[in-house]
């Protein structure tokens, strides 16, 4: 008589990429704390809707997800899974159906889930439960695209396993999101450098629209407007940056840093935008326009 | 000293030497203040980054500051004056690091006719200095050495080169570098190292972090011939 054979636990599966649109990276909470060593915190641009997508499908807060820039993905799923998408709205085809963004959806072995443009906003977030499976750099599984750290950007062709870490089981069914204002106001602290442009210069920044440019990435939102002008002309010695800084460089034209920004930077910083609408500058579009408003916490 | 408002979960402490920056970014290390998640030091600041829900930017200002006012712990002595170019006392505690360097970089030459000695004599000022990691940035594992001899310190080259490839050693400023890897780069290369200063395959990743000293000494020129 054989003794009984242990269970094998079920692989976790593993998804296909057939397509990955203009750019889709890994994404996670990020590395935080090593800014001191020359590399940035990185992690999901609009951290919020990671943090919903991982919920909707029951995963540990700092489970990796992919983030998908204006739509473009298509994955095939090689077993069961359940799974969400959050921020950027898109239309979403399961094997030719069409499913809901903001909810948990269960997907059938051999699925394929295609990820159209989306109507409002940049950034759309797929969370698998059990999130994405890749080795961790340094802690994450973060792509950082500014110092190349991390998991290469999706490609067509390129398998994805699945882990198998969950949390409990999803509790929530729908997590209806508000729509994306195609002007934000983005709440700004001033400084630390504020007093280093003219008054009129920061009157401009609180009472004009500022238009985002074609050159935005995962660095930094970056804005065409009226310029900034400088009272203190000296150069400034590199100091550290933080996610939200409104840095504006010699010609004046100011950019918001994102998850990818440099640790330091020798331009002044004008403000910075509060970490709850961070998400929001995380899903400014070119072309549309952004409004600071003056904010004291 | 000022204390900046950077967004609401940080502070920017601004100092008026590079010493000051160093002994506040140990001090900050040895007795972290409740709440702080992160310090960035830099030339002239220090970074302070806070978690909202255990500490806020007010309080964290008061901490900092009575940091400052407060006996320095034993081993170590009080901020550095702003007039004084004394060494900082070893701050952070972060290990010693020794870099075997070929001094035959192409920029040389040129550095020891600006400084107007012998390439020969550039090496042997370069070895003496007392080098120390001031901070980091421009790339991940980038380190800014500080202590380079005075006569050596020279503005950036006019024309930055596209490619500086990696494990070069260069000087600018008060500076000396090692680039971790290939990228672009307006300092004076002197020499080339072996010694692989960022490797994310290894830990720790970074060799050269905030605080560490630095000892550069002459390759194994045997090995240099690799």
């Amino acid at each position: 008589m054989t003794a009984p054979r242990a269970t094998p636990e079920p692989p976790a599966g593993h998804l296909d990429v057939l397509a990955a649109g203009p750019l889709a990276t890994i994404q996670d909470l990020g590395r935080p704390g090593l800014a001191h060593l020359g590399i940035t915190r990185s992690g999901a641009a609009d951290r919020r809707s990671l943090a919903l997508a991982n919920r909707l499908v029951g995963n540990r807060p700092h489970a990796a997800g992919i983030e998908i820039t204006y739509g473009g993905l298509v994955v095939r799923f090689a077993r069961a899974a359940l799974i969400a998408l959050t921020g950027a709205p898109c239309p979403l085809h399961l094997t030719g159906r069409p499913v809901g963004m903001d909810a948990p959806i269960d997907v059938r072995a051999g699925a394929l889930l295609r990820v159209g443009p989306p109507d409002r906003g940049l950034r759309t977030y797929l969370a698998v439960r059990g999130g994405v499976d890749v080795p961790a750099v340094l802690g994450s599984r973060s792509r950082d695209t500014l110092a190349g750290i991390g998991p290469a950007p999706l490609a067509a062709g390129v398998t994805l396993a699945l882990g198998r870490e969950s949390a409990d089981p999803p509790v929530v069914d729908l997590a209806p999101q508000a729509r994306y204002p195609l002007t934000p106001t983005l709440r700004v602290v001033p400084g630390p450098r504020d007093d280093w442009f003219t008054d009129d210069s920061l009157a401009r920044l609180w009472a004009c629209d500022y238009e985002v440019t074609a050159r935005s990435d995962r660095v930094g939102v970056r804005l065409s407007g009226p310029a900034l002008r400088r009272r203190i002309t000296a150069e400034l010695p590199s100091e550290g940056i933080v996610t939200g800084g409104i840095q504006v460089p010699a010609d004046g034209q100011p950019l918001i840093f994102l998850a990818d920004h440099p640790v330091t930077g020798g331009y002044p910083v004008a403000g910075v935008v509060v970490a709850e609408d961070i998400p929001l500058a995380a899903q400014c579009r070119p072309g549309e326009r952004v409004r600071f408003q003056r904010y004291r916490p | 000293m000022r204390m900046l408002t950077c967004g609401a979960d940080a502070l920017l402490v601004e100092v008026a030497t590079l010493d000051q920056v160093e002994w506040l970014y140990g001090r900050l290390c040895q007795d972290r203040p409740r709440g702080v998640v992160e310090v960035v030091p830099a030339a002239r600041t220090v970074l302070v980054g806070l978690d909202r829900r255990r500490t806020d930017p007010a309080r964290l200002r008061g901490e900092i500051a009575s940091l400052l006012d407060s006996p320095a712990p034993p081993g170590t002595s009080g901020p550095p004056a702003a007039a004084t170019r004394a060494p900082a006392p070893a701050p952070a505690p972060a290990p010693n690091v020794t870099v075997p360097v070929r001094y035959d970089g192409p920029d040389l030459a040129e550095v020891a006719t600006l400084a107007g000695m012998t390439p020969a004599e550039v090496i042997q000022r370069h070895l003496r200095s007392p080098h120390r990691v001031a901070f980091c940035g421009f790339a991940p594992g980038f380190a800014y050495i500080t202590g380079l001899d005075p006569a050596l310190r020279l503005p950036r080259r006019a024309t930055p080169r596209t490619r500086v490839p990696p494990g070069s050693v260069a000087i600018a400023d008060e500076f000396t570098g090692v680039y971790p890897r290939s990228s672009p780069g307006g300092w004076h290369l002197i020499g080339r190292t072996d010694l692989v200063v960022f490797d994310l395959d290894r830990d720790p990743a970074a060799l050269l972090t905030p605080g560490s000293a630095v000892s550069f000494v002459e390759a194994d020129p045997a090995r240099a011939r690799r």
